[in-house]
């Protein structure tokens, strides 16, 4: 942390060192596959031979949170499985990102009721939204690369804990 | 399908039985709830209906006054002879409870948990009757027809929108563009 | 003289929590473990986290409203949910469907048992440790997922049928296009035969783990090719013939042990039943139309609904108002990939149902785990789960 706000002092360093390292980390992301439902169909499809997630180098699920990238929240999160997702993310080590994969973990989808959380951003705090129900591979790819342009932009303090999120698990 | 064994009930327990109908070709007979756990164990043993397939309830809310609320709809197959049966029994709301059938079939234990959480009915002498489907700090019994749809019961506080992530600035995200997009100058 | 050291041992059974986020509980189920060392004494399986309220949303929309609902039960094979609901409506409101939708039906049911099996044994010999063999599968996924996409538009979720019918009807060039996709599945099923069937690593690991008996199977209530890999020839394509299942000629394939090995051979047996039923089906389809012709259930022709004022209205109204079953209740069955799927509807004459209970073939499955689990050291539930075919929409609704 120290390293990275000193280097951000310095514009001159700093922007040729941030190009690297988000270039480094855009393209070798280890997902966090945390799959409910229905989504984790086309994750399959996505992460398979066919639509190949592995030739954006982030075809290697990591199912520790201590040593994932980014989150990948397949399908519905229900009330009884929202503390578990709170738990996982903020056992991720940052950098992490967060992607919001089907109707369901983007809004609720057309489940509006008193099982749902609507929307995997009233849990924990999300980058990258990908609408379907569940959505093509290749919008989910559509989507990794929106993940990647995001990642590529980022200053290098970016991943300081983010200034309103309070963590809520011990 | 099975009318013969519709008959059978009639005619070992005729204080019990209360209805019989077969709508859709589907036997139903409807029983006293206090007969409930002997007419099943003769269905069981006598009859043969090894296959417990479903055990459910009803919430007939909107129904005539003086009728009980509930009604508890079991299903059940023979496997021998393949015939299927329904058994229903009509349970009160000031006294939701009726004897569990855990002890002759084994299945019956989670469809009974089920039915607790989401309508309230106690099984008697059931050997678990924990939350199966909902956490155990939920209240109330969400599938009867007075609990509205959208009553939210969240287990963790949820973040507010300003703790939500798209606090950052727009020009800095990336969007996807259309093909006639131009870049302001 | 020998110092008995194991007074000093502190034995104890450990509590673990295996889920509900775990790459092997098939999405989010939790079991709590007792072990002593890496058996199991007790285990306690713990379902509910993907409940997203299946029943209460049916009471709240409409019949038709209700078929994309039953898609995301068990959403490896969304198609035979589908047929399964309307079924049961179709079975209270006394409609006898057309021989085409029937023969249809039968189609796109066996594709999506196909793919059922696909997804279910490729994910369990994925948790095994063969990567390979789940991509084979997928590969074979692929195929019917752009054959149902071709009828459909879309991969995975249809809400195809109707009640009174289908949606509309297949595509020109689909009989090609499947038997081409059925002889690429055999070749490719013929590969995963050599890769796993008689595959040393793969036998130690699963044969004779996860054995139940016939009796407690039955009790629990348990169908599907989990209870034939007992030795019951039951299945209600057989049993109770629905749709066009008298018309084909296929065989039930019965295991005899009931271990995870059976399972798998069952399951691999039935892909190559499906595809033979779906070659008669094909080559025995009537021509004819797809939806009764009920102005009471099914649309008129779009002729009719711009042209005259009776088809306009028909229209508005079906849109509008829906279907009205008439007052009772009816219980509609089908052989979904897991087992019997069953709907038990309740109408009393509205456009919304009083009750519409699903029977999930796989939660009597689950329930019985916790049985089998005992005995077994830790690394068998990941065969014993793989072969149980978890689907969360199903078990939790």
């Amino acid at each position: 942390m120290g390293l990275e706000t000193k280097l951000q002092s310095i514009p001159a360093i700093a922007s040729k060192v941030e190009f690297f390292i988000n270039w480094a980390r855009k393209w070798s992301l280890f997902q966090y596959p945390f799959v409910t439902a229905c989504c984790g169909m086309e994750f399959m499809s996505t992460a398979c031979s066919h639509y190949d997630i592995a030739r954006f180098g982030a075809e290697f699920p990591r199912f520790t949170p201590r040593q994932a990238d980014f989150l990948l929240v397949v399908g519905t999160i229900s009330h009884k499985q929202a503390p578990i997702l709170r738990r996982v993310y903020e056992q991720m080590c940052a950098p992490k990102w967060v992607v919001a994969f089907g109707a369901c973990a983007c809004t609720g989808g057309f489940y509006d009721n008193y099982a749902t959380v609507q929307g995997t951003d009233k849990v924990i705090p999300v980058d990258v939204y990908i609408p379907g129900c569940p959505p093509r591979p290749e919008m989910v790819l559509d989507g990794l690369m929106k993940l990647q342009d995001l990642i590529q932009k980022e200053k290098l303090d970016e991943h300081l804990w983010h200034p309103k999120y309070k963590p809520l698990m011990p | 399908m099975s009318i013969e064994a519709v008959e059978k009930i009639k005619v070992r327990f005729p204080d019990a039985v209360e209805e019989a109908h077969s709508q859709a070709g589907d036997d139903t007979v409807r029983v006293t709830r206090d007969s409930w756990f002997t007419v099943l164990g003769f269905v069981r043993k006598a009859l043969g209906f090894d296959l417990f397939v479903d055990l459910t309830a009803v919430d007939y809310l909107t129904r005539e006054e003086g009728l009980p609320r509930f009604e508890i709809v079991v299903h059940l197959r023979n496997m021998t002879t393949g015939k299927r049966i329904r058994v229903k029994s009509r349970v009160p709301e000031s006294d939701p409870s009726i004897q569990s059938l855990s002890p002759i079939w084994k299945g019956a234990n989670w469809f009974e948990r089920e039915c607790h959480e989401m309508y309230g009915i106690l099984f008697k002498d059931s050997p678990d009757l924990r939350h199966l489907l909902l956490y155990d700090e939920f209240e109330g019994h969400p599938l009867r027809k007075d609990y509205p749809i959208d009553k939210r019961q969240p287990r963790i506080p949820l973040l507010a929108s300003e703790e939500r992530r798209f606090s950052r600035p727009a020009d800095e995200t990336p969007h996807g563009h259309g093909p006639g997009f131009q870049e302001k100058p | 003289m020998t110092v008995d050291s194991s007074k000093d041992l502190h034995t104890d059974y450990i509590e673990v929590m295996m889920g509900p986020s775990h790459p092997a509980m098939h999405g989010i189920t939790q079991i709590k473990l007792f072990l002593d060392g890496e058996s199991i004494i007790s285990a306690d399986v713990e379902p509910g986290y993907l409940h997203r309220g299946f029943e209460k949303e049916c009471e709240d929309h409409r019949w038709n409203q209700i078929v994309p609902y039953t898609d995301r039960l068990n959403y490896v094979s969304p198609l035979i949910n589908n047929v399964a609901y309307v079924m049961a409506v179709e079975k209270l409101c006394g409609i006898k469907t057309t021989p085409r939708c029937d023969y249809l039906r039968v189609i796109l049911s066996e594709m999506n048992r196909l793919t059922d099996h696909l997804t279910c044994v490729g994910a369990a010999v994925m948790e095994l440790g063969a990567f390979s063999g789940f991509l084979y599968f997928v590969k074979a996924r692929e195929l019917y997922y752009d054959l149902m996409e071709s009828v459909t538009g879309a991969r995975v979720t249809y809400a195809w049928t109707r009640v009174g019918g289908m949606r509309w009807d297949i595509p020109e060039g689909f009989e090609a296009q499947s038997y081409a996709a059925i002889k690429e599945t055999r070749r490719i099923l013929k590969e995963i035969n050599g890769l796993f069937t008689k595959n040393r690593l793969f036998l130690d690991r699963v044969v004779d783990v996860g054995v139940i008996s016939r009796e407690d199977a039955i009790s629990y209530g348990i169908t599907g090719p989990f209870l034939r890999s007992t030795g019951v020839a039951y299945d209600v394509r057989k049993a109770h013939p629905y749709a066009a299942y008298s018309e084909v000629e296929f065989e039930i394939p019965v295991g005899e042990n009931g271990d995870c090995y059976d399972r798998y051979m069952v399951r691999m047996a039935e892909m190559e039943q499906s595809m033979r039923i779906i070659e008669q089906a094909l080559g025995k389809l009537p021509k004819g139309p797809v939806n009764v012709e009920d102005p009471r259930f099914i649309f008129p022709p779009k002729q009719a609904v711009y042209t005259t004022i009776e088809g306009m209205i028909n229209h508005f109204r079906l849109v509008y108002d829906d279907v009205h079953p008439p007052k009772g209740e009816a219980y509609g069955y089908a052989e979904g990939g897991n087992g019997e799927i069953g709907f038990y509807v309740v109408s009393d004459g509205g456009n919304k149902p009083v009750k519409c209970r699903v029977r999930p073939p796989c939660f009597t499955i689950v329930a019985a785990m916790g049985k089998i689990l005992e005995g077994h050291m830790v690394a068998d539930i990941v065969p014993i789960y793989g072969s149980v075919n978890m689907i969360g929409g199903e078990m939790d609704r």
